[in-house]
């Protein structure tokens, strides 16, 4: 006992040293963030190597079954996006008027398919009979007009766009009333041409046209495009002049349906009107 | 000693002022921050008693960690310099030992010794510091060379202060 003291005592240095030393370490790993971190960190590193080990393996094995889970997990958040949904009520306004009636609502539909490089081309749009879309409703952009609905599905429609070798569109020139009727010759997907217009009509380049309300179809005066050049044959009585289409048909995105409400009746009326001709 | 004391207990609280308020706020690029409250552990009388040394070193470096946020770290460097003290001083004695009364400066031992011992106990206390920062291995060499750098520069502050604020050269 004596000489395990006098070995303390002889080395009191050291173990002050020693005492001390420890004292600041204890204070650098409890208050130093890092330091406690990296210490517990560093006890914990073979038993984490190992355990990793072991993960990396099971991992393997359980692939498939994670694979197939996560794959049901990606359809049904899938299913959950806002674009899988269908709107099956479109936005439609109506007005009461004791004065006036409404005459023509509007529908806005988006563009799910498109072209314009064929000799007919049709638009595919995302409202159908469900949402009261008809056949022979017509179809315009913010820019002007672009087709004429021609198949009717519950949820969807196709459209007759301007560009089709059928669609013939009654149009006039806006500041005169003088009308003809619109067709495409399927050369480009800007232009139409627009026949006949009496030879005596006068109209500049850059004159604007315009739909008429004849054909029951279109409102009045929605934009169709402006004069690009005209030219007339020798003999012939009409024009024949090149429209510049105001509708951009390879970038539609979002279109109107127009929705005449009173277009049974005109219909009505003016087949009554020629079948009593008729008799 | 009165005297003696009091003159230690102002070095104590320059030495402690100037790091604290002006050089822990001083890193060249990153790398080198000079730690000159060192000095005052290397100037204590060469006839300290050990034991002593270490505790004075030892809440040295509390004071200096309680300031710069580092709790322990420069307390372990402290503690762990005054412990190579001794065996430096006994390495460097002149060959007719230290004057009684006397403590390590340029002054009383010359330019060169005390280059060699501040550069030593300097390099004890980095080596000690940084590592204690630094907390691991794999950034060997990049510590180590922060602590050549800092050592150059704790030692050429320190020999600057040396003829700043050392004692009048009358008293040897």
């Amino acid at each position: 006992m004596r000489s395990l003291f006098l070995l303390l005592w002889r080395n009191n240095f050291t173990l002050l040293f020693l005492l001390l030393w420890s004292l600041s370490l204890i204070l650098v790993i409890r208050n130093n963030n890092f330091q406690q971190v990296s210490v517990f960190n560093s006890t914990n590193k073979v038993v984490a190597s190992v355990l990793e080990s072991v993960n990396y393996v099971k991992e393997y094995i359980n692939l498939k079954e994670n694979n197939a889970s996560l794959a049901r997990e990606n359809s049904n958040l899938k299913s959950m996006l806002p674009d899988t949904w269908y709107a099956k009520q479109a936005l439609r306004t109506m007005v009461n008027d004791t004065v006036k009636s409404q005459q023509y609502s509007y529908i806005t539909a988006r563009v799910i398919n498109n072209s314009v490089n064929r000799r007919s081309n049709y638009l595919t749009l995302d409202k159908g009979s469900m949402q009261g879309i008809r056949k022979d409703m017509g179809v315009i952009s913010s820019a002007g007009v672009v087709g004429i609905v021609k198949d009717v599905s519950d949820h969807y429609c196709t459209v007759m766009s301007v560009l089709h070798k059928n669609t013939r569109i009654s149009t006039r020139f806006k500041k005169n009333n003088y009308f003809g009727s619109l067709v495409w010759d399927g050369a480009d997907s800007r232009e139409a041409t627009l026949l006949e217009v009496a030879k005596h009509v006068k109209f500049t380049i850059g004159d604007t046209l315009v739909t008429t309300v004849y054909s029951a179809i279109f409102p009045e005066g929605i934009l169709v495009g402006t004069v690009k050049h005209s030219e007339i044959k020798a003999g012939d009585n009409f024009y024949k002049i090149t429209v510049s289409l105001s509708t951009n048909f390879s970038n539609l995105s979002h279109v109107y349906i127009v929705d005449n409400l009173l277009k049974a009746e005109q219909q009505e009326l003016e087949s009554n009107t020629v079948s009593q001709d008729d008799n | 000693m009165i005297t003696e004391l009091i003159s230690f207990f102002v070095r104590f609280l320059v030495l402690l002022a100037v790091q604290v308020v002006v050089l822990n706020n001083i890193q060249f690029s990153g790398f080198i921050n000079p730690f000159v409250y060192i000095m005052f552990i290397m100037m204590l009388p060469v006839r300290i008693p050990n034991s002593l040394l270490l505790v004075i070193a030892f809440l040295t470096g509390l004071v200096v960690d309680m300031f710069s946020n580092t709790m322990g770290m420069h307390a372990a460097a402290c503690v762990f310099m005054a412990f190579t003290r001794p065996s430096i001083l006994r390495i460097m004695a002149p060959r007719d030992g230290y004057e009684a009364e006397s403590s390590p400066s340029i002054r009383q031992l010359g330019f060169t010794w005390f280059l060699i011992y501040a550069s030593a106990l300097t390099f004890t206390h980095h080596l000690m510091l940084f590592y204690m920062e630094v907390f691991r291995f794999s950034e060997f060499f990049a510590t180590l060379l922060r602590v050549v750098l800092s050592v150059v520069a704790t030692v050429t502050t320190i020999m600057i202060s040396q003829y700043l604020f050392g004692k009048p050269a009358n008293e040897k």
